[in-house]
């Protein structure tokens, strides 16, 4: 039994498109799940809507989140936020914009744990201090009263890493936590991420434009396009063998998995117009059924 | 598919935005109109004065006069008349005062903005000396100067207010005076008068036309302020903040001849308002 | 030592400001026509006790004399003799500033509260008809100035039902133990309560005429500034640690989207002690603003200068505490 499983999840802009056209996917507890596509493909929509962060003008039209075998959607808000705020997290995109520059780092990781948990302030703490080790920090009592501006990027993207892991969460989503960084310091985070998710066993949904990092961070991809699922195998399967034409076009447009030495290929138009049409079809059915 | 469709909160709220444009255009002509046709539709002379008719009430209270709609003042002066007269002094105040603050304040920020130098210097110094001055005290003391008068008001209404139009125009002049295509024009050939002019201003012009009905208003209540503390026009005369400040002494034995130039009043520096900010909503890039 | 070297600049432009607020206000009220000096005489007396009486206020000598005295006396703490009270300005001055802090401040508070009010109401039920109520009662509240909003405020809460005092301080047969100018603060302090609720009751009207475009302000600023910070990044984060809404725009949202709203509402706070000077007239509420209107009606030239210069040093003052303030709550600031 998955402990994350999305059914046929339709979402679109209020009174105007659709965005996620029945969107399936199942993340089990402890497995690395990467969500792939391109830009506006919708990947950043599922993580949304699994942690109910979905923007006012958007609504769901249909399809069910099961968490633990309980269905998001169907719960009242306050429950929901509860129930999310206790098993989920979030590894967000933008580690700058991503820590409230009025509030110390300390208070940022163990207010929830206190708060929504009901911890102890001295456990919260020490909790805090452990997990700034664990993403290698070096001072973590200085760190944990710094304000988010004296700190640098990376800093802050480990300290946002420690906090998504701080109530040892069975969930995390995880946005392009590298797209942000200084190429030096996406490896070390993309590491981070790795090793953290495998010492906790916290099921992982990974949102990037990299096959790269898929295949070495995640056990299971999806490939959207235009927020449909084009595609939904195990890693090895896909590499060894992408099944639909679009996923076999983008894995051809990465080099470093066909042929190094033929460079970045634009995925043929002939594909495109061939995942447009199914797309259109797609719609079509949604009108009449 | 999504641009084609407005959302529906923004084209509700531009419904609304001209709605309120309408409305507040309407009144300020509807008193236009009343205040040029002042000595034909007004029922009585706003001056007569007859003690035997002194504080009669509005036309549906228990011992109303016929032909005194709106009832009288302590005097026994028709108080709809005298609002209706009044509207040529506030409207007077409004329109020319108005226009020559707005002139006067635009020019120097204008000025100050594009040469920029020791004349920015100066004039925004001046902006600062005249920020620190309480407006109203400032007014009052410079009609204790000038003497009472419609004329004094204006001047005053100009020495005051001359800073909103050009601590405004100012920093716009230099924002646009910072962009390419004035330093494109000066490269072509412009000299500077010409590229103030001709490049410049009319991209200041909306923030100025908005910034003009708003001062329209507050010239409305410069006068009736003026007007309540005695120093506006002769004590005679129909103004709307004499009306005021006469109702304001006996409000308790006739609330009309307060609460109607009141309302008035109020109708009016709230329609300018409206129009400035339905203006500035629909046409203004710059003051948002 | 940058930041020194702007507080210099700060207090230099300052002192410019002050300075011509001075020259401007003494030659201008010297062209106003009238004698003072004839005006508080009796009218009997004859062209040489005008003469002795003007010699006696330093009034004989030429304007530039004139200027140079008062401005070396001001600069030793004496701003000259009240023409009509025969008292030092200074005393006089002082006497009623009091009476007007009290009444901007509790203003201030008024506005802070109505318009954080609107504000964070507005933002927690945005998209609404609440958010909607609330923008169209602002642009009102803004469109319309203090003056006309104490009338109404007469009319409703003086005439129609009479719950406050529509003029006065206090209730002038109550015996009052003050020592101070303070009356509201001290009425506090010695647990005078009775007294107190007089105060309040005479203040209550002229407060909140001046405190309404002010609450405006501050509620339109504040939700505009508050509803963009909602859709910052640490903001959704906050969402999906199971924080509630309310929760959420108190805690992450607020103190960020305040920070703007202050720098403005500095500024704001000038114009609404600028506006006291009419309201206290409206109000017969025996503050500064009334006494420079009686000052200018009786000619009292030294009285005159010495309000205005004290409107112009509160007005910087409040812009330099606001500055500073804005450094304090700033932590970007503070620690850069
Ligand atoms: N707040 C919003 N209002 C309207 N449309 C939105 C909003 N947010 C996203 N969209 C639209 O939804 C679609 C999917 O967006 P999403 O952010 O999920 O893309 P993505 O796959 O994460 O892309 P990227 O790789 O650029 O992050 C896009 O077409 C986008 O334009
Ligand atoms: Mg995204």
């Amino acid at each position: 039994m998955s402990f994350l499983s999305i059914r046929n999840l339709s979402v679109r802009l209020k009174k105007g498109p659709s965005l996620l056209r029945r969107v399936s996917l199942d993340v089990a507890a402890g497995e690395v799940r990467g969500l792939v596509g391109e830009s506006g493909a919708g990947k950043s929509m599922i993580g949304k809507a699994v942690l109910g962060i979905l923007p006012p003008s958007i609504e769901v039209t249909g399809g069910e989140i099961l968490l633990d075998g309980v269905d998001l959607l169907q719960l009242p808000p306050a429950q929901r936020r509860k129930r999310i705020g206790a098993t989920c997290a979030l590894i967000p995109q933008d580690p700058l914009t991503a820590l409230n520059p009025s509030h110390r780092i300390g208070p940022q990781i163990t207010d929830r744990l206190v708060d929504i948990l009901g911890w102890t302030r001295p456990d919260a703490e020490t909790r805090a201090r452990e997990l700034l080790a664990e993403v290698q920090i070096a001072d973590p009592d200085r760190v944990l009263r710094s304000y988010p501006h004296e700190l640098s990027g990376g800093m802050r993207q480990r300290i946002l890493i420690a906090s998504a892991f701080a109530a040892e969460p069975k969930l995390i989503v995880a946005d392009e936590p590298t797209t942000a960084l200084d190429v030096t310091v996406q490896k070390q985070i993309l590491k981070l991420i790795a090793g953290m998710q495998a010492r906790h066993n916290t099921a992982l949904l990974f949102v990037t434009h990299d096959l790269g990092v898929v295949s070495k961070v995640c056990q299971k991809l999806s490939v959207l396009y235009a927020g449909m699922v084009v595609e939904d195998a195990t890693v090895a399967d896909f590499f060894a063998a992408p099944r639909h034409a679009y996923s076999a076009a983008l894995l051809a447009a990465t080099p470093k998995y066909t042929d190094p030495s033929a460079g970045l290929q634009p995925v043929p138009d002939a594909v495109i117009a061939a995942v447009q049409a199914e797309v259109a079809a797609f719609d079509k059915g949604l009108a009449h059924g | 598919m999504a641009e084609a469709k407005p959302l529906d909160g923004r084209s509700l709220v531009r419904r609304r935005a001209g709605l309120r444009l309408w409305l507040s255009a309407g009144w300020l002509a509807l008193l236009c109109a009343v205040a040029l046709l002042a000595p034909w539709i007004a029922p009585k002379d706003p001056l007569a004065q007859d003690l035997f008719l002194g504080r009669l009430p509005p036309f549906w209270v228990q011992g109303a006069e016929p032909g005194y709609w709106l009832g009288t003042d302590s005097l026994g002066r028709d108080v709809l008349s005298r609002i209706i007269h009044g509207a040529r002094v506030a409207l007077t105040v409004a329109l020319v005062a108005g226009t020559i603050t707005c002139l006067v304040g635009a020019s120097l920020g204008l000025i100050a903005g594009f040469l920029r130098g020791w004349v920015d210097l100066v004039i925004s110094r001046l902006i600062d000396i005249w920020m620190a001055f309480p407006p109203v005290l400032f007014s009052i003391l410079l009609i204790a100067v000038l003497g009472p008068g419609l004329l004094s008001i204006i001047i005053a209404i100009v020495v005051i207010d001359w800073t909103r139009f050009a601590r405004v125009v100012r920093a716009e002049a230099m924002a646009q005076g910072a962009m390419d295509y004035v330093a494109s024009a000066r490269v072509a050939g412009r000299g500077r008068l010409g590229t103030m002019v001709r490049e410049i201003l009319p991209n200041v012009l909306p923030t100025i036309v908005v910034l003009l009905t708003l001062e329209m208003g507050i010239a409305v209540i410069v006068e009736a302020i003026l007007s309540f503390v005695n120093l506006s026009i002769s004590t005679d005369d129909p103004t709307w903040g004499g009306m005021i400040s006469e109702g304001r002494t006996s409000v308790h034995q006739a609330w009309w001849v307060l609460v109607f130039p009141l309302i008035t009043l109020f109708l009016t520096v709230l329609a300018f308002s409206q129009l400035g900010e339905g203006l500035k909503d629909r046409y203004d890039p710059v003051l948002r | 030592m940058p930041i020194l070297r702007i507080l210099l600049v700060r207090l230099l432009t300052t002192a410019i400001t002050l300075a011509g607020v001075a020259v401007i206000v003494f030659f201008v009220i010297r062209v106003v026509p009238g004698n003072p000096i004839a005006m508080m005489l009796p009218p009997g007396a004859t062209e040489e006790d005008i003469a002795r009486l003007s010699a006696l206020y330093g009034l004989d000598k030429p304007l530039i004399a004139q200027f140079g005295i008062w401005v070396s006396g001001v600069l030793q703490g004496d701003f000259g003799t009240s023409i009509t009270t025969r008292q030092p300005v200074l005393d006089l001055v002082l006497g009623r500033l009091p009476a007007t802090l009290e009444l901007s401040i509790m203003a201030l508070v008024m506005a802070m509260i109505l318009g954080g009010a609107a504000a964070l109401t507005g933002t927690r039920y945005r998209g609404g008809r609440t958010e909607g109520a609330i923008d169209v009662a602002n642009g009102m509240a803004l469109s319309v100035p203090d003056f006309l909003w104490g009338l109404v405020l007469i009319l409703l809460f003086g005439v129609l039902v009479p719950v406050f005092h529509i003029s006065g301080r206090v209730t002038p047969s109550l015996d009052l133990p003050f020592t101070t100018n303070f009356y509201l603060f001290e009425s506090l302090l010695r647990l005078r309560f009775d007294l107190w609720a007089d105060i309040v009751a005479h203040m209550f009207m002229p407060a909140l005429a001046l405190a309404i475009p002010l609450a405006a302000i501050i509620g339109q600023l504040l939700k505009q500034s508050l509803k963009e910070t909602m859709n910052l990044d640490y903001v959704t984060l906050a969402r999906t640690k199971g924080y509630g809404e309310t929760r959420v725009i108190l805690r992450e949202a607020l103190r960020n989207a305040a920070l703007p709203t202050l720098t403005l509402v500095g500024v704001q706070f000038t114009f609404l002690i600028g506006g006291t000077v009419i309201i206290e007239r409206l109000f017969s509420y025996e503050g500064l603003g009334n006494m420079a209107i009686d000052a200018v009606i009786n000619r009292d030239l030294p009285l005159i200068q010495g309000i205005v210069i004290l409107f112009a040093v509160i007005f910087t003052a409040v812009n330099l505490i606001v500055d500073l303030l804005y450094t304090v709550l700033n932590p970007r600031l503070r620690h850069g």
